[in-house]
């Protein structure tokens, strides 16, 4: 017998533990004990934890990373994958969110990661739903794994997140990586300077945490930094906005000359996929201190240890 | 409203609030044949009255008048009825509805006008359409309003599709002016509000919501009153009023004595933007909830008379609609059961705003806006509408229970004072709680 919850009156139901929805209401540290879960993963284990698990991959949107990364890290885990894309499936025909995922819980989802263009669908699925769900990108809203793989990409290079300063240079407000990601370095007492045009860092965005700094200035942002992270820039968000192409790439731009003003030691981050000359240039992208190829790579133990979670088989690696 | 003359009913004992009349005090009030007959202190009417009402620790207020409800008839009749809906407003105290012409189709002829008053349509209370400004609300062709007026229309709008061109808007004010006929405005940019779903706010960039600015509403308010004031004897109402600065605008020309009135709506004065929480549907309405400092202004008008009236924006809306994604799901509340208790609980309780402005605020008010004779006042002769509550009764709304056949509501749970205890109209209890 499934149980699912369709008493969809009720104000706000119970959702299943292992659930990972957002950054921003998760504890230091239970992000903490998932990043050490990750650190102990391993793809190639004999006794996989998950074997004979469904974990069923629900994307409405286009993916590339975070889908074969969750994918095989799934896999990684012995568990069966399904995707379920919008193109191609009922939800052409009109069929709602949540009659969608009741039908994936039906055909016998363990685990149900979602991709959405609208914030909180996850949120909304989990709610109606006694299986944990994993949110894989909400609109504008989070992108909590990736979060949690830039961090353990830092870890792997610094000592730790308290009294860094990372700098976030881009399209802020159109951005769920911003939000996840500033959810988790202000939870670590992390310094964190948001930089950008008004059209993409309104003021509003100080509210989002605590000691947020925002700066119209690449230059100031970027100094001293220990990591910079970049934003991809989508050309068709600046159509009608105050700033050109031409201006944002000459005021905001990440380059080598303006990297140089952060730490010598500084990480140049960027959750991709990255549109070279744009938010940053290519000499930028392949710096030895770039480490967005290793944030790839690190997904996959990350979203390991998501996955793990989820069922409650992370806390010892197995 | 076809309704079978009564014979009389006497309300006896009740404390009378009537700010047209300006009554403050214990009153018997006898109702004839479906009118006031008589007003006086306590045991003075002896008429003859086949049934009586005894009153006595409630307050007995002139039949509240609801500007703004969607009653969904024709078109959308699985979210509501003209009798579910009238059902919702007689136990929410409303002995009157103005309801909105955004229907399908839209209420834009003489004839629609009509349907929506014909007995079929069992309303218990009455029903005052407000028919649309252009044709099927698309901004473009004026509708005849005359031919509208003469049909029982009470008033003019466009109602969820704001007039944004200054011809057209000229135009509509223009000939409202002259048949006196008020226009009502829901005041809104839609060309800066597209795709958004709440207030601009921190609660919107925490949830990666597309916020509307306040400055949407205000912008069209001031066009508004500016066209306005070309016309003598043009009657500009703003709908659901929410954002400080758009008060200033409207008090501002009430200053200059400008014929604008305004009207708030019970969720704009008692919840705030922070309360959609994570995403909560049951909070999304358009306008949306504001911030802190826009409730403030909104008190300090209610309060200082810049208002004019409550009106409920009672949107229906079935669960298939709302138990989606918070960008897909429809704008609206329910609100006809909640508005009086609010009103006691929030303005009253809570801000010391005096019961006689809160029952002006249901009554007279809105009476004066869309100018309905005979109502809003319990003067002897006016009809015989009239709605009995207890103003310190505590309960608690179960929206489960709720008289609309639909259910989205914020306030479900809520523990509330002041309750409907019966709503008469024309003479007739077409409500009453024990």
């Amino acid at each position: 017998m499934i149980a699912i919850r369709k008493d969809q009156t009720s104000n706000i139901p119970a959702i299943a533990p292992g659930s990972l929805l957002g950054i921003e209401h998760m504890a230091a540290a239970e992000i903490m004990s998932l990043l050490k879960a990750a650190a102990r993963m391993n793809p190639r284990r004999s006794r996989p934890p998950l074997r004979g698990k469904r974990v069923l991959l629900l994307f409405y949107e286009p993916s590339t990373r975070t889908r074969s990364s969750f994918e095989i890290a799934a896999k990684s885990l012995g568990a069966i994958t399904t995707l379920v894309q919008s193109s191609g499936s009922s939800i052409e025909k009109g069929e709602s969110l949540l009659d969608t995922v009741y039908t994936l819980r039906a055909v016998g989802a363990d685990i149900l990661v979602i991709r959405h263009p609208n914030a909180g669908a996850p949120l909304l699925a989990a709610r109606h739903l006694d299986i944990p769900v994993i949110n894989a990108g909400d609109g504008m809203h989070e992108h909590p794994s990736q979060a949690l793989l830039d961090a353990y990409t830092i870890l792997r290079h610094k000592k730790t997140l308290n009294g860094l300063h990372i700098t976030i240079v881009g399209d802020i407000y159109h951005s769920r990586v911003a939000r996840s990601a500033i959810h988790l370095f202000s939870k670590f007492g992390a310094k964190i300077t948001l930089c950008g045009p008004a059209d993409f860092l309104p003021e509003l965005a100080a509210s989002l945490a605590p000691g947020l700094h925002l700066s119209r200035t690449v230059e100031d942002a970027v100094r001293g930094a220990d990591a910079v992270m970049v934003l991809r820039v989508q050309k068709e968000r600046l159509a009608g906005k105050k700033i050109s192409l031409q201006e944002y790439i000459l005021k905001y731009q990440v380059t080598a000359e303006r990297l140089k003003l952060a730490k010598k030691d500084a990480l140049l981050m960027h959750p991709g996929p990255i549109v070279r000359g744009l938010e940053l240039t290519s000499e930028v992208a392949d710096c030895a201190q770039s480490v967005i190829v290793e944030e790839v790579q690190n997904g996959v133990p990350v979203r390991m240890a998501i996955l793990a979670r989820a069922l409650g088989k992370g806390k010892d690696g197995r | 409203m076809n309704q079978k003359r009564t014979g009389s009913l006497l309300i006896r004992g009740g404390h009378v609030i009537d700010p047209a009349a300006k009554l403050d005090a214990t009153m018997d009030i006898l109702l004839r044949d479906g009118h006031v007959a008589d007003v006086a202190p306590s045991n003075k009417l002896r008429g003859a009255s086949s049934e009586t009402f005894d009153a006595r620790g409630l307050i007995v207020a002139p039949g509240f008048i609801d500007l703004h409800v969607h009653l969904r008839e024709p078109g959308q009749s699985y979210k509501e009825t003209i009798a579910s809906g009238t059902a919702a407003a007689a136990a929410g105290g409303f002995t009157s509805v103005c309801c909105m012409p955004n229907t399908l189709p839209i209420v834009d002829s003489p004839e629609w006008v009509t349907w929506l008053q014909l007995p079929d349509r069992r309303a218990v209370v009455n029903v005052f359409p407000i028919a649309a400004a252009t044709h099927a609300s698309k901004g473009a062709v004026l509708t005849d309003f005359r031919a509208l007026q003469r049909a029982g229309a009470v008033a003019i709008s466009d109602d969820g599709r704001p007039i944004l061109n200054d011809a057209i808007m000229r135009e509509t004010l223009r000939l409202a002016a002259e048949i006196g006929i008020p226009v009502i405005q829901h005041a809104e940019d839609t060309r800066i509000t597209e795709h958004c779903s709440m207030n601009e706010s921190p609660t919107s960039f925490r949830l990666g919501l597309r916020g509307m600015a306040a400055s949407a509403e205000a912008s069209v308010v001031e066009r508004d009153v500016q066209l306005a004031q070309q016309f003598t004897g043009s009657r500009l109402h703003v709908a659901h009023i929410s954002t400080a600065e758009a008060l200033k605008v409207v008090r501002r020309g009430k200053r200059n004595n400008i014929r604008v009135t305004c009207e708030v709506t019970p969720h704009h004065f008692s919840l705030v933007d922070e309360d959609v929480g994570d995403y909560d549907t049951n909070f999304k309405m358009n306008p949306p909830l504001r911030s802190a400092a826009d409730r403030e202004a909104v008190l300090v008008a209610l309060a200082d008379g810049t208002i004019d009236a409550i009106a409920t924006d009672h949107a229906p809306h079935a669960l298939h609609e709302k138990v989606v994604e918070f960008e897909r799901a429809m704008f609206g509340i329910t609100g006809l059961e909640t508005a009086l208790a609010l009103a006691i609980t929030k303005l009253h309780r809570e801000q010391k705003i005096p019961l006689t402005r809160i029952v002006e605020l249901f009554t007279a008010g809105p009476a004066r806006v869309v100018n309905l004779k005979g109502r809003g006042s319990l003067a002897r002769g006016n009809y015989a509408d009239v709605t009995i509550f207890d103003p310190k009764k505590r309960w608690t709304f179960e929206v489960g229970k709720s008289r609309s056949k639909s259910r989205n509501s914020p306030f479900d749970g809520w523990q509330l004072t002041g309750k409907v205890v019966a709503t008469i109209v024309g003479g007739r209890v077409v409500h009453r709680t024990d």
